[in-house]
């Protein structure tokens, strides 16, 4: 079936660990934001969700980084975290092996990737899922992007990963959904945290939402780091999103710096009907 | 420095609760297998969060370290902080590109509101 769902939201663990530190105008606009993706998604009709993260040294290190990798699994746990520390509580989500295999079969014939038949959720996912589907009842195909442990995933490629992952979704009877998770802006864990750079990440999204692919590949890594630290190169995760859109135009549903949380919160979705692959 | 092998230690005690309680019995023993420094040895077993960022360690892993000897949130950033006061800026790994500029200094280089979160 042709792609049903395609959007992007924060993942900070704050958002759910540090809850109670937060402006609590703010912090609730944003959970609110999160309520409708997740009633989004279920108008959608998605069997399936997949979920691109970046990953932080969950599963994968630095002794065998995979630039892409793909969860193969019936089911998969998390959150990795302290459950204290995370804000959430231990969970047990589906995954579709049979549905993973054949997206994975797919996007193998132009982009190379690692799969992953067990994978521990840390907070990149578990975060985004403990809001849209917090009953953990909608199979998942994690996905990564090396955002973490240079030398990262090249843009470009990141593209072409997103492609390839929306010509595997298309080619199979599931209706799936696909989410792009992690931040914009962001000095995350670090003595900068909560520095934000918030015209910068004004500027990031209206470039997303106009799906430009030129602007979006111009992005240097270097100038990345200065300009929005070294979680700024998270944006793999948001320009594959905006890959499998295939053109679609999108919209900022909630956008907003909350320092405690570390990023420029967001959530944002394409209008698939505008994709150059609509039918 | 070997900080691949310091960084694949916490990697491996963040994912693994009997190495965690190996670690909490006898924290120096449960470092030999990895190739390390003195200096590493020592700020790995304090623990010392300061140190350890200095040498580079990634704040992904850093930050669950620090969750697991009961550090808060807020202190886990100001000991970073009191690490670069204390050893001088960050000597490797992806830090080291570009420094600390801290969160005033970047907010008030933007324009904007800021400070220390």
């Amino acid at each position: 079936m042709p792609l049903v769902y395609a959007g992007v939201c924060s993942h900070a663990p704050g958002i759910r660990g540090r809850k109670d530190l937060a402006d609590p105008e703010v912090r609730d606009a944003l959970y609110a934001a999160f309520d409708g993706m997740r009633a989004d998604l279920e108008a959608s009709g998605a069997e399936a969700v997949i979920v691109i993260a970046a990953e932080h040294f969950a599963n994968f290190f630095m002794n065998n980084m995979p630039s892409f990798a793909i969860g193969m699994a019936d089911f998969y746990d998390g959150p990795i975290e302290d459950p204290g520390w995370l804000g959430i509580e231990r969970f047990r989500a589906p995954g579709d092996r049979d549905l993973s295999e054949r997206v994975i079969t797919e996007v193998m014939n132009t982009v190379d990737v690692a799969y992953a038949e067990e994978w521990l959720f840390d907070h990149g996912i578990a975060v985004p899922l403990s809001f849209l589907t917090p009953r953990f009842d909608l199979p998942v195909v994690p996905v990564n992007i090396n955002c973490q442990g240079p030398p990262l995933t090249p843009v470009h490629r990141a593209w072409a990963f997103g492609e390839a992952l929306r010509r595997a979704v298309d080619a199979v009877p599931e209706k799936v959904a696909i989410i792009g998770t992690g931040g914009i802006s962001h000095w995350p864990a670090t003595p900068d945290s909560g520095k934000i750079n918030w015209e910068w990440d004004q500027d990031f999204m209206a470039k997303w939402c106009a799906n430009d692919r030129d602007a979006l590949l111009d992005y240097d890594d270097l100038q990345v780091y200065a300009d929005a630290g070294q979680g700024g190169f998270e944006i793999r995760t948001f320009l594959a999103i905006s890959a499998a859109a295939g053109g679609a135009q999108g919209t900022v549903h909630f956008m907003a710096p909350i320092p405690i949380f570390a990023v420029s919160c967001t959530i944002a979705t394409y209008d698939l009907s505008t994709s150059d692959r609509a039918d | 420095m070997s900080l691949y092998y310091m960084q694949k230690f916490l990697y491996e005690l963040n994912r693994s609760s009997q190495l965690q309680e190996a670690y909490t019995a006898d924290r120096h023993a449960v470092l030999e297998p990895y190739s390390l420094t003195a200096e590493e040895v020592e700020a790995l077993t304090a623990p010392d969060i300061g140190k350890l960022y200095v040498l580079g360690v990634n704040g992904q892993i850093l930050m669950h370290f620090a969750a697991f000897h009961q550090i808060e949130w807020q202190d886990y950033l100001q000991r970073m902080r009191d690490g670069i006061d204390d050893h001088g800026p960050v000597r490797e790994g992806v830090y080291a590109i570009t420094g600390y500029e801290g969160t005033r200094t970047h907010s008030e280089s933007l324009g904007q509101e800021g400070g220390v979160h």
